[in-house]
């Protein structure tokens, strides 16, 4: 997996580190000279200095050969330029791009850049989130808020601890997808017994999320 | 004689390009909206002018609506900068559907990937080279 990232100097290191991590070869394209030099000496991520948004950039970036494209600079207009640059010009196969406003996930969408997250929203969902009960976090909404991911830590009292998934009546639209247990992801089948030490990774439709977490915990939540 | 129709314009960018644009069609008696982030800049606009002047980013989806750019009979994107002026332009074309949208774009490689995409892009390195390329030519060949 090839992937050129177009990010601030910090956003670019932490991700250079993610993703060299999964063995990805990964290629940072940034703007500031200074910047440039300093994640050349952080990561072994191959550096290119220049603005993401000209077409010879991304070309030197090795764009038409490439597997992915993050654009994830500090300004929608550039993200917007790089992706239609990445896909009309180097059809790179998968495009991905961080907006700023949440106003302009609809607009990026409506001008052909499907593959949007909104750091916003994410912000502000995970924070109501954390707010709510401390033992449900990392609440990551997914298709513009449609469906939800949930990670939920349990506890002996929890409702849904010694029992078989299949005496757990979930409510419509929502599913246990994982079961943490110790090192281990397990993909729950009806016969798996939660246990009051696992972390549940739970998918579920907005509406039916608080539904799903008293089910599981116990707790009323909202 | 039929009158000329009154066009209502909305103007991204209020530089030397864009004010001087605003200007001339406020002039004419169109009615004119100019956007740009430095209120300063609207001091190149004349006494004369009778437009609207918003002061903001016209990135942001919310300038744009304040703008009433789903009105607008023509939309021109002319900040200094390229990336700004293709999104507003995209943006006014593809979802407030303005039927006419013209964008300045400096970069003359950026200018191509979006001119084929059928978007009214002006490059002025490329309309001043022309010129100057035609001047030259005159000169080569006075007899032409």
């Amino acid at each position: 997996m090839h992937i050129i990232i177009v990010a601030e100097r910090k956003l670019a290191y932490f991700l250079c580190r993610t993703f060299q991590a999964k063995k990805y070869d990964v290629t940072v394209i940034n703007r500031n000279r200074e910047d440039c030099s300093w994640l050349a000496r952080r990561t072994s991520a191959t550096i290119v200095f220049g603005d993401g948004s000209s077409p010879q950039v991304l070309q030197d970036a090795g764009a038409e050969t490439v597997d992915a494209v993050l654009a994830a600079a500090p300004r929608d207009e550039d993200n917007l330029v790089i992706c239609q640059l990445a896909e009309m010009k180097f059809h790179v196969p998968r495009i991905i791009s961080l907006v700023n406003d949440p106003d302009n996930e609809q607009v990026f969408r409506q001008l052909g850049i499907a593959d949007t997250f909104s750091i916003t929203l994410l912000l502000s969902s995970l924070i109501e989130q954390r707010v709510d009960s401390v033992g449900i976090s990392n609440l990551i909404p997914v298709a513009e808020g449609k469906i939800t991911v949930t990670e939920v830590r349990l506890t002996d009292k929890s409702p849904a601890a010694g029992k078989a998934m299949s005496e757990i009546q979930m409510p419509e639209n929502s599913l246990v997808a994982c079961v943490l247990r110790e090192d281990q992801a397990i993909v729950p089948r009806g016969t798996t017994v939660i246990s009051g030490s696992d972390r549940l990774i739970v998918i579920s439709v907005p509406q039916n999320h608080s539904a799903a977490m008293r089910i599981l915990t116990g707790e009323p939540v909202e | 004689m039929v009158a000329p129709k009154q066009l209502y314009a909305v103007i991204a960018g209020c530089g030397r390009l864009g004010s001087y644009v605003a200007n001339k069609l406020s002039a004419r008696g169109h009615s004119v909206v100019v956007i740009d982030v430095d209120e300063t800049t609207f001091d190149a606009l004349s006494s004369e002018f009778s437009g609207y002047r918003i002061e903001g980013d016209a990135t942001e989806f919310r300038i744009l609506q304040e703008a009433k750019t789903d009105k607008a009979d023509l939309l021109l994107a002319v900040t200094h900068e390229d990336n700004v002026n293709l999104m507003v332009a995209q943006v006014a074309k593809k979802v407030f559907k303005v039927p006419n949208v013209m964008v300045r774009v400096n970069d003359p490689m950026r200018e191509q990937v979006y001119h084929d995409m059928g978007i009214d892009t002006i490059c002025p390195s490329i309309v001043a080279g022309d010129a100057i390329a035609a001047i030259a030519g005159a000169l080569a060949f006075p007899a032409e």
